[in-house]
């Protein structure tokens, strides 16, 4: 499991870079091959005991941040989200902005300070700004670029088998596929890490056409909402229930053979699994199963409280399950493909 | 033709879940063509000719249901698959796949007069537990309007006029092409309603150049409607713009010049929401000059959508004529 490391990775839609080279370091030595294209998409391949057809397992590399927009006389600094993002998961977080990894927080004015408006209601981004104890613009654009990067100031850790930091939407996914790298595949594989997910699946909209597999589970980490409601109209996946298996999201209706076929390979080893909420949220799926004349395509998630927030919270043991059901799920891929 | 449209329409396949009318539309029409079922279930008919490759499309797939939820007093809970109109919802019949059939029921409301949202309606299958409904159903289970297909004599009502209407022309003019000028591909398309994705995949395998979707449409011929131009009766519509595209010209006046000239009624249609596959297959790689024909509909996404015979006859006419034309 690599999630401490890819967690403390900053890597915001369209800066991969770390994220990247982290895998490429750690895979290394257990792969054939890496390519990577032009939006930055990295392919990790793997020669399967058979050639002939392809399997596509992918997971995407970026997470949610924000990006400088401005810098302010005063030597604050002006930010837009990269991703969605809500203003309330962000107020008073420290935050990494750009290479130089400069410290600062999005600030929020004293509780004594505020009136009583401005106690009712959450801060819209357009009037945050991020303090990092500059004291004049000049200052600040020593240090700071527009266009810098910026990322939650968040450090793993973990304990009793629960892992908290950011990112895991989804370098949970990604550190499955890296778990998984050392199977003996059944065909040819190729472990594809995408960028760009969170502005709209647009690494994996060329990933698909490239790759072009026979089918591809993609493998995410999905928002656990296992929070008390009143009203018994369903619920959301929770955690220590398993692997997340997708129905239909907003980009994909995945096809009847495929969840069968998934919770047969539950079934066969014991592995609990849960539902994803049907049509909410979409995946890199969503464009990889429409890629030239189609690829059938499943998603695979492990469940996480307080995704796209400063901390995430998942459990080992839903990790594991996850990853054990894909890894079955692979050694008797031919049953679907 | 009407038995065919009763065939076609009663038969169960929301987006996703097509096997079933796809099974139908392979028996209509296996006597007359080879055909092949794509990766995401899409059919595609083939009679070979020499001329330009054409696509024409329909899609199979008819609006539907989701369920997501089972409570503890056996009620479902479901979301939608395509665009479900919540006042089309209350207390009508619903069929799932395996033939179970519920009613829709909504949460008691404050004021008679509101609209229930999805999330405020329920199906009730009959079962008075969780554990009884659950021997039954599972969360995933698809389903669908439950209403059988009507003769009024000149028109009719059906659930799923959109598109099984599209496939009964495609299915027609596959019955009647006997020498193919043109290399024409009829493909009965999936997942439209969820975003014209069966005809992205499909369109990119043939590559054709020129595509005609089959649709309906939506007319102003009812009391107080809105003015738009489309009517019941009065022939085919051949699209000018929707939504989502503006039909290739080329196309559209070969439509119209073929219509005059053999003298099958149609009119203009400009439909200001909604769209058609067409909308993806123009914009297929390097583009294809595409257009649409519709069979003008009442009551569209409805347990009971009201169509004309004549009106697809003129289709089946027009698209028949522009199948066997020389194109440029």
């Amino acid at each position: 499991m690599f999630i401490n490391e890819l967690s403390n990775i900053n890597g915001v839609s369209g800066n991969e870079d770390e994220v990247r080279k982290f895998i490429i370091d750690k895979l290394k030595k257990l792969v054939d091959k890496f390519e990577i294209d032009s939006m930055g998409n990295l392919y990790a391949f793997k020669k399967g005991k058979k050639s002939g057809k392809k399997i596509m397992l992918a997971a995407h590399m970026d997470e949610v941040g924000f990006m400088v927009t401005g810098i302010e006389q005063s030597g604050d600094i002006r930010f837009r989200p990269v991703g969605g993002i809500e203003p309330l998961t962000c107020l008073s977080k420290r935050v990494i902005i750009g290479k130089n990894k400069i410290s600062g927080v999005i600030g929020v004015k004293a509780t004594h300070l505020n009136t009583i408006e401005e106690e009712k209601s959450v801060p819209k981004f357009e009037s945050l700004r991020i303090d990092a104890g500059f004291s004049s613009k000049e200052e600040a654009s020593s240090k700071v670029n527009l266009g810098d990067y910026i990322a939650f100031d968040t450090e793993y850790y973990e304990e009793n088998g629960i892992c908290t930091g950011k990112g895991f939407d989804d370098r949970a996914g990604c550190s499955i596929l890296m778990d998984i790298a050392g199977m003996d595949f059944p065909y040819d594989t190729y472990l594809t890490f995408t960028v760009q997910e969170e502005v709209g699946l647009r690494g994996a909209r060329i990933a698909g056409n490239r790759v072009f597999p026979d089918i591809c589970i993609v493998v995410e980490g999905t928002g656990a909402g296992d929070f008390p409601s009143k009203r018994d109209i369903g619920s959301y996946p929770s955690l220590g229930s398993g692997p997340v298996i997708t129905l239909l999201d907003r980009s994909l209706i995945v096809q009847k053979k495929l969840v069968d076929f998934l919770l047969n390979v539950a079934k066969d080893n014991r592995i609990p699994y849960q539902f994803k909420r049907p049509n909410i949220g979409a995946t890199d799926a969503g464009r990889i199963h429409i890629s030239k004349t189609g690829v059938p395509s499943m998603v695979l998630a492990v469940p996480v409280r307080y995704i796209h927030s400063p901390c995430c919270i998942m459990l080992k043991r839903d990790y594991n399950n996850t990853l054990k059901l894909i890894e079955k799920g692979i050694e008797r891929i031919e049953e679907v493909i | 033709m009407k038995d065919v449209i009763k065939r076609f329409t009663e038969t169960f396949g929301p987006s996703g879940y097509e096997e079933k009318i796809r099974e139908v539309i392979i028996n209509e029409i296996k006597d007359y063509a080879d055909y092949s079922v794509d990766k995401l279930g899409n059919l595609i008919v083939r009679k070979e000719g020499k001329g330009k490759k054409i696509m024409f499309a329909a899609h199979m797939d008819e609006i539907g249901l989701m369920v997501t939820h089972i409570d503890d007093k056996g009620f479902l809970r479901f979301t939608n698959i395509g665009g479900l109109f919540p006042t089309n919802l209350v207390n009508q019949r619903v069929i799932f796949s395996n033939g179970l059939v519920g009613v829709i029921g909504e949460e008691p409301r404050k004021d008679f007069r509101e609209v229930s949202p999805i999330d405020k309606l329920f199906i009730d299958i009959g079962m008075p537990n969780k554990k009884e409904a659950e021997k039954k159903i599972r969360i995933g289970e698809v389903g669908v309007f439950y209403r059988g297909f009507d003769d009024l004599g000149n028109r009719f009502i059906s659930k799923a006029l959109d598109d099984r209407i599209g496939c009964v022309v495609l299915a027609e003019v596959i019955k009647k092409i006997k020498n193919p000028l043109n290399d024409l591909y009829f493909v009965f398309t999936v997942q439209e309603e969820l975003g014209l994705r069966g005809a992205r995949t499909s369109a990119f395998g043939i590559d054709p150049d020129y595509a005609i979707a089959i649709d309906v449409t939506g007319t102003g011929d009812i009391p107080e409607s809105p003015k738009i131009p489309m009517e019941l009766g009065k022939g085919t519509c051949i699209k000018v713009k929707d939504y989502g595209m503006i039909s290739s010209r080329y196309v559209r006046e070969k439509l119209i010049e073929i219509a005059e000239r053999k003298k099958i009624p149609y009119q203009l249609e400009i439909l200001l929401m909604g769209t058609t596959d067409a909308a993806v297959i123009q914009l297929n790689k390097e583009g294809v000059p595409s257009g649409v024909l519709s069979v003008p509909t009442r009551y569209v996404h409805s347990p009971s959508e009201l169509a004309d015979y004549s009106d697809v006859q003129a289709t089946i006419d027009l698209l028949l004529a522009f199948a066997q034309e020389k194109l440029d």
